[in-house]
């Protein structure tokens, strides 16, 4: 079980945190105008790489704030963790492979 | 007996009594089981599971694969390791043949766990552990040191020397200034699993070694959770056997183990002993044997015999006989005689103890469990840890290294101690098995499984030692393979003519040692296993005679059968008192988020699909909340309290839900609205007052409160006050009957109660529960989110086009509205369904068919139209009636299906949702 640092409260075990899916998919500015692949894209479609990922994660049972993660999919550890908002570590990330 | 004098560490002033197989024994604290069979010359104790060959004892800890037993007292449980069960007085065992049994009885033992964090955990007190541990605490770090023997010291027998004191003395004086220095220390403790960032589970073993003298409030096991800054892996060596034809019978045992038995127990395994080996460390077992009476002769594969121990030999009259191997055993119950084969041809050896080396296999478990890179050592014929891993390091014999000088060096650094002289070594010698019948070669002798076997798997085409793991069972019994994995692996490359070391071994996983469930449970058994949520009116339902059901972690009163009743029954009478008269429901579970801020409103626009913002301080209004795909999350009512303030009801159990959901986009997606959400689910107790005489019960009991009509009109509320307690009362209806929802604090809850009972008395006010609940909605049609959907019906699936609005430009899920898929006319919509029998209740989840023109079922597979979601009894209908998904619904109202129940057809008819009162005449009266 990791210890996953949360940018609030530090490191805490792994239990406490919640998956939040991929980072930075922002809501649409005019959903209305988007055409339906546009917005099934945003509502369905997520990167899948092997390696380096932007994620969502929340401090559920903790301060339960959400914060981004950068995270190796391939060796599941943590490369860094930023409050909404703020830059995460300049590691490169490989978003293009879907599987 | 073959205890001996002079010998061992067990307390010879006290007498245990025990009984194995029937058959009563005695022994001395400090034995294991094992141990005090041996001493009272049992060596047979149970047989393979698949062949039912006879097993005995064949190591003297947690790497033993034979010696399984069943306890029966003083509290039965399977399949433990007779090695590792400490003896007390009473206990009852016998050999497993074939399975063990678990109780059938409750475990009254308590087990529990313990959270623990220091900067470095040591992971066995042998020479290494002990060493690192001490170096720690001496630099004042925070220090925890655990062991899964009784006693410290690890595998050193006394027979060594180290600091020119004898190696036990040397154990206790480091033990002593371990304790002085606070270092936190426990013996009997396994640390059985490694995890990410310095966390390992390590499991107490606190009160079977007492027996009868155990403290009753002292629990059983506890799991320990240590995280630490840095882990020392000092978990030693096991000794490796050599396979050979017959190698599982009793009385083959590893040869470091007859050691134990003699220097730990004074037991003496056999009289007539041959010591087969490969490895030096063999020699020591057959002098220290031989000098406490026993006649040994030493077999040794290799042709150039270590001088100094063979020396030694000759001196102790032991005959050593170079080159040469066993080729087999003899006898049945226990070894009768040895077959070798040497310079000098076959020879037969008589023998009782038949002792194993082939070398030793480092402990590199809880370094592989963290994935922990292996590599393997030709000349150790082993695996051990390469390349190194943040925050863990591995010393020792777990580390390959064997000598006690290399041993006390890593655990302790420049300043180690001196350990006494020791023979020079003579190179191990890799043999993994010797000449025979590989169909007796017992590689994996728990699981019956031989050379032959991996033979099969090899011929099958299994190329990778993970896949002939599985195929053979090797390594999957209770001992994970401590003596014959890195055996397995040997084989395997040889019958495919590869190296061990492009083969590999397998992946260690947890737990080092079998883990029973009660101890992982802790205490998280029975009302401890998960949270139990009760509302303030919980004692009142008790003494009430209520039914619980469970509704998420809350226990909520189902109905409250009188005497003679049965649900049905219960059910049909709350339903008529609140439809006729009046009823009240306890219902506090009801999700409550109170939302404050001045872009509440807007917020609320943005996940409701209705308006929020347009409704006025002092009413009410049903919404529905939706996913981004347009699925229905969750409903209920708003409550506006002010500009900048609603209360926002959630079902029971979407509470957590729907608040993460708010949370979840007002921090990451719309971190600049004016916002708090604040769950006051527990500060507020609600009792609905349902149905006509609702009016005249709320009425009486605050007097301040206009209740009239057109003062207090339906989806309104009001505050009022009861001798000086605020209350809030609602007009909200979930069973379409005149309702007052009364809110009050919760500390105020059973006394409102009582008074709204205690007013309602001359009305006949009766108490109901959640199936009375459900069975009114459902009347009404309804839904409840999450019984009558499923995460795949959208507002317009349920009918509920009216509050979706058509005025706001956007709300989460609107986009997803307009996808075709969500207008395709097959869409499953919420519809009723009544049995034409008039006496079916259909079972909910029944599937809904339809039959051909002829009155026949379609060829199959039948196509499905749906699934009853509700179904229920109506007292007001009297007849069952259901609420059910069926494809294009609303349409086919008045169509004729049929529901498959217990093997038969059931005729129904498709209905609109509302069955009782379409108008809305009585709720809004
Ligand atoms: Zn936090």
């Amino acid at each position: 079980m990791q210890l996953i640092h949360c940018p609030w409260c530090g490191p805490r075990e792994e239990v406490e945190f919640h998956y939040g899916g991929q980072a930075e998919i922002t809501y649409p500015e005019r959903p209305a105008e988007l055409s339906d692949q546009d917005w099934a894209e945003y509502v369905f479609y997520r990167d899948n790489p092997k390696g380096p990922f932007a994620e969502r994660w929340s401090h559920s049972a903790g301060c339960r704030r959400w914060f981004n993660a950068l995270r190796d999919t391939h060796t599941y550890r943590f490369l860094g963790t930023a409050k909404p908002g703020e830059p995460l570590p300049n590691t490169q990330r490989n978003t293009e492979v879907r599987v | 007996m073959s205890r001996v004098h002079g010998y061992g560490r067990i307390d010879r002033g006290r007498m245990l009594t025990f009984t194995f197989d029937g058959r009563t024994y005695t022994g001395h604290p400090g034995d294991t089981l094992a141990s005090a069979l041996l001493a009272n010359g049992v060596h047979l104790v149970g047989s393979s599971v698949n062949l039912g060959r006879p097993h005995g004892i064949s190591a003297a800890w947690t790497e033993d694969a034979t010696a399984l037993v069943q306890i029966e007292k003083p509290f039965p449980e399977p399949m433990l390791q007779a090695t590792t069960v400490e003896l007390v007085d009473g206990l009852v065992a016998h050999g497993v043949n074939g399975q063990g049994r678990l109780a059938d009885t409750a475990d009254p033992a308590r087990y529990d766990r313990k959270h623990t964090h220091t900067d470095t955990l040591v992971i066995g007190a042998g020479p290494a552990g002990l060493l690192a541990a001490l170096a720690a605490a001496r630099a004042g770090e925070d220090v925890v040191l655990v062991d899964d023997r009784p006693v410290a010291g690890g595998s050193l027998t006394g027979t060594e020397v180290i600091d020119g004191r004898p190696a036990l003395g040397f154990v206790a004086d480091v033990v002593a200034e371990l304790a002085r220095l606070g270092v936190r220390h426990l013996q009997r403790t396994t640390a059985f699993g490694q995890y990410d960032d310095g966390f390992v589970l390590a499991l107490e073993r606190r009160t079977d070694h007492l027996g009868a003298d155990a403290p009753a409030h002292r629990s059983r096991q506890r799991v320990h959770r240590i995280r630490a800054l840095k882990v020392v892996v000092a978990t030693g060596a096991q000794e490796r056997p050599i396979v050979f034809e017959d190698n599982d019978r009793p009385g083959v045992m590893l040869a470091s183990a007859a050691r134990d038995y003699l220097h730990r127990y004074g037991v003496l395994a056999g009289r007539e002993v041959v010591v087969f080996t490969s490895d030096d460390a063999a020699y020591a077992a057959a002098l220290d044997l031989a000098g406490a009476g026993a006649r040994v002769t030493v077999l040794d594969v290799r042709d150039t015999l270590p001088r100094e121990w063979a020396a030694r030999a000759a001196e102790a009259g032991v005959p050593v006989h170079p080159s040469t191997t066993v080729t087999g055993t003899e006898g049945e119950e226990r070894v009768r005689a040895v077959l070798a084969h040497g310079v000098d041809g076959s020879v037969r050896l008589p023998a009782d103890l038949l002792l194993v080396s082939g070398g030793w296999n480092p402990v590199v478990h809880l370094f592989s469990h963290v994935r922990g890179a292996l590599a393997y050592d030709p000349e150790l014929g082993s695996f051990r840890p390469s390349g190194s891993l943040p925050g863990v390091i591995v010393i020792g014999a777990a580390n390959g290294t064997l000598d006690l000088a290399g041993v006390l060096r890593e655990g302790g650094g420049p300043d180690a101690p001196e350990a006494g002289p020791e023979p020079a070594r003579t190179p191990t010698k890799v043999v993994w098995r010797t000449d025979g019948d590989p169909g007796r070669q017992f590689v994996d002798i728990q699981r019956d499984a031989t050379v032959a076997d991996i033979g099969r798997a090899v011929g099958a085409g299994l190329r990778s030692v993970e896949h002939v793991k599985r195929y053979t069972t090797i390594g999957t019994a209770h001992d994970q393979g401590k003596t014959s994995g890195v055996l397995a692996s040997g084989i395997t490359a040889e019958l495919l003519g590869a190296r061990i070391e492009d083969l590999g071994t397998t992946t260690f996983r947890p737990p080092y040692t079998p883990v029973a469930f009660a101890a992982l449970a802790g205490r998280a058994r029975g009302s401890l296993f998960d949270p139990e949520r009760t509302t303030p009116l919980h004692d009142w339902h008790v003494e009430a005679g209520a039914v619980f059901e469970d509704v998420g972690q809350w226990k909520r009163a189902r109905y409250y059968p009188e005497p003679g009743e049965d649900m049905d029954a219960a059910v049909l009478r709350e339903c008529a008192a609140a439809r006729s008269g009046v009823g009240i429901l306890d219902g506090s579970t009801l999700g409550k988020i109170d939302v404050q801020g001045p872009d509440a409103a807007v917020f609320l626009d943005r996940l409701y699909t209705n308006m929020m913002s347009t409704l006025k301080v002092g009413r009410v209004r049903y919404g529905v909340m939706c996913g981004n795909d347009g699925m229905v999350l969750d409903d209920g009512t708003v409550l506006r309290i002010d500009e900048n303030r609603y209360l926002v009801t959630t079902t029971t159990g979407g509470a957590a839900t729907v608040l993460d959901w708010m949370e979840e986009w007002l921090q990451t997606e719309w971190p600049e609205l004016r916002v708090h959400l604040t769950s006051v689910t527990e500060q507020w107790s609600v009792f609905p007052v349902v149905g006509p005489r609702s009016r005249d019960v709320v009425g009486e009991v605050f007097p301040e409160l206009d209740v009239s009509a057109d003062a207090f009109p339906f989806m309104s509320w009001r505050d009022t006050t009861l001798d000086g307690v605020p209350v809030r009362v609602a007009r909200i209806s979930f069973s379409g009957e005149l309702a007052y929802e009364v809110n009050v604090n919760s500390w105020y809850a059973p006394a409102l109660w009582e008074r709204l009972l205690a007013a309602g008395e001359r009305y006949g006010i009766t108490p109901y529960g959640t199936e009375t609940m459900h069975v009114l909605r459902a009347e009404k049609g309804y839904p409840i989110i999450g019984q009558d959907t499923d995460g795949t019906v959208t507002p317009q699936d349920l009918g509920m086009s009216w509050a979706v609005s058509k005025k706001k430009e956007d709300f989460v899920g609107k986009r997803s509205f307009s996808r075709p898929e969500n207008h395709n006319p097959l869409r499953k919509q919420f519809v009723s369904l009544l049995p034409i029998d008039g006496r079916t209740k259909l079972p909910e989840g029944s599937q809904i068919v339809e039959l051909c023109e002829n009155g026949s079922l379609p060829e199959p597979p039948v196509p499905m139209l749906g699934h009853v979601t509700s179904s229920y009894l109506s007292a007001e209908l009297g007849r069952p009636f259901a609420l059910a998904l069926v494809k294009n619904g609303r349409a086919r109202i008045g169509d004729l299906v049929h529901v498959p129940v217990n093997g038969a057809l059931v005729q129904a008819q498709i209905g609109d949702t509302v069955l009782i009162d379409p108008e809305g005449a009585r709720r809004d009266g």
